[in-house]
């Protein structure tokens, strides 16, 4: 009787480099099993390299890659249990999506019998039953797409990797598949390795996401800590939307910090990240558009607020309609734009370009960061 | 207006070609399939017939020859494919962008001498007082002059090394198209190397190892010189039968016949391979 280990992949000081380039630099996670987890950076910042190593398609300069607890570093890539949905999906053209699904099978030496139970099986689960002998081109993208996780699943792989799959799709098709793929992967139970530099596809799918930047992951976390709780001005900056300034911390006093930016406002922080700035420090501030709540000047309820709050006075610079993510864009009086959430009726109410208008937000919603 | 633009640069464009077809293809050969049908039945007296092409049958020298050139062609295509395949596939997958081009010039070099000056060369290797030969007597390995030239063997590598490009060129441009993920799904997904270049590399580059075979295989049966410079009179060649008829005997009639021949059996081959690939003409020359 053997216990599974709990996390299907670890990855110990992962490094890699090319040439004077250090692609991964250092890099060391778990994964538990069955979850779905996302590696979210910039392009160029080693993900795709990462997961290449974890494929087997670069061998790693230092460190060990464990699958299921057994290290896989002097295993070939077609000895590890780890199956991978390329970017371009890379379906065999030649074949139809029966031979493609039963290509890692007849691989495996599964017997004819078997291979055509659990294809058939595959393609239920992934609710295309009919496509069996269809030829790859007459395919629509969405189907192609499952069809490439058909692929990989029907060999019951320890982890599957997934490589910006959905990058090639028309937008509406997108938000579909983020849906389908998350539903997915609950049905198959099975560990998700998704890479990818959009940041709205690792929020809606993940469990955790891993933000990486040059080389090294910058936070591990659920979507919620990252946005909320960014560790680094880079996690903040990268995942959602942000307003930034950069300033130095005049005085702190307990949870609230007073910060001079460089264009001469005077703004209440919270100091944030893993290493908190202390007074005399140069910081970045950022503060999310929903944060900010913009009132018509002369209208506004905070002047007396107990609470101190940050106020900042300006001009609508222009509406960025988007239904219910609509923005208002101000200018300040220092001349910096502004973005923040407004709700856009389409009555006689809205905000409209020119008006004077106050912005306020509070403290605990201004992270800075030591830089 | 623009209708009419339309329709004469289709004719300028058309023309030329149609010329070509015409006046090089079809006049030529219908010529020759005429003049295949007369026999000489006294001085300036011709009757139609099938004479000729009843010679041929008759005479099992000359359809000896025939399949002789064709079984050897196939020989040199093989040859040729399984030598040009990983030369291909290097050129293509492995060497990076700037040695690609530096090693696809030097497979074209060699073009820039002509045959004939080719085949003097590998004369100049493998005669009796040839480097070759020189050489194994100076270190003592023989102790008289050997002959390479004059044998089959010397003829196969002779023609290989002619057509070989024809057959890099089409496989290079294939390979070329491949996506470099496809090779890799087929290891990610449990493939061993002969497995992915058995059932991924080989089905996917099909259309251009067919038209690299046509082309290496329509050149080599229907090629002259090097049959009858590396192999002299042991070579055999139907070419040379065709060469023999026209200008030693001096018998056009039957000289065509032969060259019909060689056309209606090289297109048969040509036709048995595309079925028995599944590949299909239109197939393989959009592909490659």
């Amino acid at each position: 009787m053997t216990t599974s280990p709990a996390y299907d992949l670890e990855c110990i000081n992962v490094s890699k480099n090319f040439g004077p380039v250090r692609a991964v630099d250092d890099v060391s996670f778990t994964i538990p099993s069955g979850s779905f987890f996302s590696i979210l950076g910039p392009s160029g910042c080693g993900k795709t390299t990462l997961m290449r190593m974890i494929a087997g398609f670069e061998d790693p300069a230092s460190g060990d890659i464990r699958i299921k607890g057994k290290s896989v570093i002097d295993k070939a890539p077609n000895k590890r249990n780890v199956k991978m949905v390329f970017q371009h999906l890379a379906l065999f053209p030649m074949m139809n999506v029966y031979e493609n699904i039963a290509y890692g099978l007849k691989c495996n030496g599964a017997s004819k019998a078997e291979i055509e139970r659990r294809v058939r099986d595959v393609l239920d689960r992934i609710a295309l039953p009919d496509v069996a002998e269809r030829e790859i081109h007459q395919l629509s993208g969405g189907q192609k797409q499952r069809i490439a996780i058909a692929r990989c699943m029907v060999l019951d792989p320890d982890v599957l990797l997934l490589d910006e799959p959905l990058g090639a799709l028309d937008l509406k098709l997108r938000e579909a598949m983020k849906i389908e793929l998350k539903l997915l992967q609950h049905q198959f139970n099975t560990t998700f390795v998704y890479i990818t530099h959009d940041q709205s596809e690792a929020l809606v799918m993940s469990d955790h996401v891993a933000i990486m930047n040059q080389g090294k992951f910058e936070q591990i976390g659920t979507p919620q800590e990252l946005y909320h709780a960014p560790n680094t001005s880079f996690v903040a900056g990268f995942v959602g939307d942000s307003n930034r300034w950069s300033g130095r911390m005049t005085a702190i006093n307990g949870d609230t910090a007073t910060v001079e930016t460089d264009a001469g406002l005077t703004l209440l922080c919270s100091p944030a990240g893993s290493s908190k700035p202390e007074a005399g420090q140069s910081v970045e501030i950022f503060v999310r558009p929903e944060f900010i709540q913009a009132h018509r000047q002369g209208t506004s309820p905070a002047e007396d607020a107990p609470a101190p709050v940050n106020q900042l006075d300006g001009k609508v610079d222009s509406l960025l309609f988007n239904g219910a993510n609509s923005r208002v864009l101000v200018r300040s009086s220092s001349g910096q734009l502004i973005e923040a959430d407004v709700t856009l009726t389409g009555g006689t109410d809205d905000l409209r370009p020119g008006e004077a208008v106050r912005l306020v937000w509070s403290p605990q919603q201004t992270m800075c960061f030591r830089t | 207006m623009q209708k009419d633009v339309k329709r004469l640069s289709l004719i300028l464009l058309f023309t030329p070609f149609a010329l070509w077809i015409l006046l090089l293809i079809i006049i030529p050969h219908m010529g020759m399939v005429v003049l295949s049908l007369r026999e000489k039945v006294a001085p300036r007296v011709y009757e139609y017939g099938l004479g000729n092409y009843i010679d041929f049958i008759n005479e099992p020298i000359y359809w000896n020859t025939l399949l002789r050139t064709g079984s050897m062609s196939l020989l040199v295509t093989v040859l040729a494919l399984l030598i040009g395949f990983p030369i291909a596939y290097y050129i293509a997958k492995i060497a990076g962008n700037r040695t690609r081009g530096a090693l696809f010039l030097l497979c074209l070099v060699p073009l820039w001498v002509s045959d004939l000056i080719r085949a003097f060369g590998w004369i100049l290797l493998l005669r009796e007082t040839g480097v070759i030969s020189s050489v194994l007597q100076w270190s003592g390995l023989v102790h008289e002059p050997i002959e390479f030239l004059y044998n089959d063997v010397t003829v196969i590598i002779g023609l290989v090394y002619t057509v070989i490009l024809f057959m890099i060129v089409p496989l290079v441009s294939t390979l070329d198209g491949m996506d470099n993920a496809m090779i890799e799904a087929g290891y990610n997904l449990g493939g061993s190397g002969p497995t992915v270049l058995r059932r991924i590399i080989i089905p996917y580059a099909m259309p251009g190892i067919v038209s690299g075979c046509i082309v290496v295989f329509m050149l080599t049966a229907g090629s002259y010189l090097t049959p009858i410079l590396l192999g002299g009179k042991n070579s055999s060649w139907f070419t040379e039968q065709i060469y023999d008829q026209f200008i030693t005997r001096f018998n056009w009639e039957s000289g065509a016949a032969f060259g019909f021949l060689l056309l209606v059996f090289t297109s048969f081959v040509v036709w048995l391979g595309l079925k028995i690939t599944g590949q299909t003409l239109a197939n393989t020359v959009a592909r490659s």
